[in-house]
């Protein structure tokens, strides 16, 4: 179906045509960037009109998988895009030709289960003092995800998010340092058989623990747990964080305080557009009196990446600059006068800070998880 | 010299906007139609008019070709690098320069989307509109006008070419040039008269004679409603006077004909399509009477008939840009859509029509004739395509040649070229008046001294 790409453009837009929403067209500025040049030049390397190359790398693995173009594109086809990158990639894997920051990324993956290749035993150390027991059979199991475990923003969004739960009366518990990687970006990049060992692993592992029930921490690890998992024999009820907010919420557990802020809500893609959950984290947020939510002119369907996606927070290939999707983003936020950027992913929250103080813009906007915001409500009582 | 034009290129646009990687030399050299690739040397994406005039500079200084691109969406082969050179890639010059909303026009950077356009205005100035392409949205409005280019409002006021209210060029010598009343005053509301019209020596040339880096357009009322029939004849012949009489009622806003092999319904079928638009319901409803009216005796004959929509069809007429279009492309599950579009007198739609049905059957395409009414009623363009597969060589070659006979026969009919491909000019010169032809050299030799602009196109032997 590769040559089935007329290369119209469709796939850049939001659906208004407001704005081009392809991070990486945005900022290389090339037709190779988007959907449409990826389309021609991997049909290219399958012909051998092109080679491996750097170039081609950067096209390929600039990709943020944001899934804009899958929302947008007016062909049949449209719903295969990101599987086509995905499998170019995959081919360039099978044949150890990848990029070395995916090189490395894939390396300490396979060799310490995290992308930071950091000792497992750290992965637990967010667990200390946070409350929260480790898994034993409760209700649910609380999946935080290798951004939540090993970066400082994840390890605060995580207990945050555990406290919640726990206020909450649910009966959670949490792997701690027995977690593993979900193996989403991984396989975003290409990396079919790391993903289906890891997939496995913890498939294997949340059998043998009894985990039927899981509330993710992180879209990415929602996504591939809904989409991948089960085809990989792992059939799981799996929640976001937001959606159980919404749902404690609404049955009253947690009394929620007035909060004068104004506060704009970034669609995580994988929560968003991969997942099509776009209102709890918004209830959550209309929920507590006296907050403001206002939208950027991007939203839901049309929000704009904060380029951390197909393993480009580890990768970088998509790289910095103005048009850095994280600044431009930033840009979105700051348009609409709000004092709080929410977010409901960690790897937004990582991105979106960095872009905060790179642009030297604490003092207008500050980045904060939805539990976190719902925290501040309780804790302010 | 080719490091030194390399390391020229960055110093004006950037390294991160200038390349010379294979990868971008195989995607700029070829189009998503069916005409053969040729690769650049270079490609830029440009942000600014004075990064332009740097980029022509050094090329006519060092005699590289130039080949100006918008969204490349032509499926002539226009931006195709004949002869190598530099694709100047314009879509990163996107900017609104100027809303006049008093005086009903836009000023925008060359490289505006068309679809980014439409944006604009429904937020900023809505109840007004501009006549958008049926184009997929990524066209560019500098890359429409050089083309002469088309939209939803070309029945009622032209080309869109027409509805140009100034240009800013960047000549091929680094000339930076306004033409029309910005030339000599702060407002863009005409792009010649009552000066001589320069405008004439850059729109439907191509990019022969220079870069458009920013275009005035003409903004129209858009009524709050607007609605169309569709009304069907197994008569070709009957057309051009069902079309006539439609221009007639002038209550028309776009007017267009189709006669296509599939879906087997409607093989053997002319369907007219109109659309009207109103601002309350009286009014649309007073204008589908007077074409209901305009056509009653056609159908009190059985001549032909208006037919039923059913509500999903509707959506996709009135959805503007419309997108079933460019999904056509992908008919044949191919990503091929090509068509030669040759502007004819109203008269010819039958004889043109009718053979190419009969060539396209003849080579077993899947075929599609779509006419639009041109400046209510002075000429059509019969646009002759089909769809194709792009992995089945033997379908484009068959295609090619129909799409070539088909364009020959209009020529023969009297009709004229619109954006043809380099093949479809030379066929096109090969019949123009020969004092016409001098003064295009002229014009081409004075402008371009070292014929560097989009060489290969509109050349003149």
């Amino acid at each position: 179906m590769i040559h089935r790409c007329f290369r119209c453009g469709f796939c850049k837009f939001t659906d208004d045509y407001h704005e081009v929403n392809c991070p990486s067209y945005l900022k290389f500025g090339f037709d190779t960037f988007a959907s449409g040049g990826r389309m021609w030049l991997i049909r290219a390397w399958l012909n051998e009109e092109v080679q491996n190359s750097r170039r081609y790398w950067d096209i390929l693995y600039s990709c943020v998988t944001c899934g804009n173009c899958e929302a947008h594109c007016i062909m049949p086809f449209k719903d295969d895009l990101l599987n086509v990158f995905e499998t170019a990639k995959a081919e360039q894997e099978s044949y150890g030709l990848v990029p070395p920051a995916v090189k490395n990324y894939f390396r300490a993956l396979s060799e310490s289960g995290n992308p930071y290749g950091e000792p497992q035993d750290k992965r637990g150390e967010w667990v200390d003092g946070s409350g929260i027991e480790i898994y034993s059979g409760q209700e649910y199991l609380f999946y935080v995800g290798d951004v939540g475990s090993y970066e400082e923003r994840g390890k605060a969004m995580a207990r945050s998010v555990a406290a919640l739960l726990l206020r909450g009366g649910l009966s959670v518990g949490t792997l701690g340092s027995e977690e593993q990687s979900d193996g989403n970006d991984v396989k975003a990049l290409g990396g079919r058989k790391l993903f289906k060992q890891l997939a496995e692993k913890n498939i294997r592992k949340f059998h043998e623990k009894g985990v039927r029930k899981i509330i993710t921490l992180d879209p990415h690890a929602f996504t591939t747990f809904t989409r991948d998992y089960p085809g990989l024999g792992g059939e799981f009820q799996v929640r976001h964080y937001t959606q159980i907010l919404d749902d404690l919420i609404k049955n009253e557990k947690f009394p929620l305080t007035t909060q004068k802020i104004k506060v704009t809500y970034h669609d995580p893609c994988y929560l968003g557009r991969h997942s099509g959950i776009y209102d709890p984290p918004r209830q959550v947020l209309r929920a507590i009196p006296g907050l403001e939510l206002t939208e950027m002119h991007r939203n839901k369907v049309n929000a704009f990446c904060c380029g951390g996606g197909g393993g480009n927070l580890f990768t970088d290939i998509i790289g910095i600059g103005e048009q850095s999707p994280a600044k431009v983003r930033l840009r979105d936020a700051l348009e609409t006068g709000a004092d709080v950027l929410a977010v409901g992913c960690p790897l937004c929250s990582k991105m979106l800070d960095d872009a905060v103080k790179a642009q030297g813009c604490d003092s207008r906007i500050k980045v904060q998880d939805v539990a976190e915001i719902v925290a501040n409500a309780i804790a302010t009582k | 010299m080719a490091t030194d034009i390399y390391t020229s290129l960055v110093e004006i646009v950037g390294e991160a906007h200038v390349s010379a990687k294979k990868e971008e030399l195989y995607f700029y050299g070829r189009d998503a139609g069916l005409m053969p690739a040729h690769e650049p040397d270079y490609v830029v994406v440009p942000k600014t008019t004075e990064e332009v005039q740097k980029i022509m500079l050094l090329a006519n200084r060092e005699k590289i070709p130039i080949v100006p691109m918008g969204g490349g969406m032509s499926l002539a082969g226009l931006t195709i690098p004949l002869k190598g050179g530099v694709v100047v890639d314009t879509k990163r010059m996107r900017n609104i320069v100027e809303l006049n909303k008093q005086g009903r026009y836009i000023v925008v950077e060359g490289g505006m989307p068309q679809g980014m356009l439409k944006a604009y205005l429904e937020k900023e100035f809505p109840g007004f509109m501009h006549s958008l392409p049926e184009s997929p949205v990524m066209t560019t409005v500098g890359g429409s006008v050089s083309l002469h280019g088309q939209g939803h409002l070309t029945h009622q006021i032209g080309y869109t070419s027409d509805m140009v209210s100034g240009l800013e060029v960047v000549l091929a010598t680094g000339d930076v040039c306004k033409i029309g009343s910005c030339s000599m005053s702060p407002y863009w509301f005409s792009k010649g008269p009552t000066l001589p019209d320069l405008s004439g020596l850059f729109l439907g040339w191509l990019g022969t004679t220079g870069i458009i880096t920013k275009v005035g357009l003409k903004l129209y009322k858009m009524k709050k409603i607007r609605d169309f029939e569709i009304f069907v004849t197994d008569r070709d012949d009957l057309v051009p006077e069902i079309l006539f009489r439609l221009v007639d009622t002038e209550v028309v806003e776009d007017l267009k004909a189709v006669n296509q092999a599939e879906p087997r319904m409607f093989e053997g079928l002319h369907l007219v399509l109109m659309y009207f638009t109103g601002d309350s319901d009286d009014e649309v409803e007073f204008k589908r009477r007077m074409i209901w009216e305009s056509l009653r005796d056609i159908r009190v004959s059985r001549d032909g008939g208006f037919m039923s929509v059913f509500p999903d069809m509707r959506a996709e007429f009135l959805d503007l840009p419309q997108k079933a279009m460019t999904r056509m492309a992908d008919e044949k599950k191919g990503g091929g859509f090509e068509y030669t579009g040759p502007i004819v007198p109203m008269e010819k739609y039958p004889v043109i029509s009718r053979k190419f049905s009969e060539l396209a059957l003849a080579n077993n395409l899947r075929y599609m004739t779509g006419v639009r009414v041109i400046g209510r009623g002075h000429g059509m363009m019969v646009g002759m395509g089909f769809f194709f597969n792009r992995v089945d060589e033997e379908m484009l070659e068959r295609g090619k040649m129909v799409l070539h006979e088909a364009y020959a026969f209009a020529l023969e009919h009297g009709g004229i070229p619109w954006k043809p491909t380099v093949i479809e000019q030379k066929m096109a010169m090969e019949r123009m008046d020969t004092g016409a032809l001098g003064l295009m050299k002229m014009i081409h030799r004075n402008l371009d001294p070292n014929h560097i602009m989009n060489p290969g196109n509109w050349e003149v032997e």
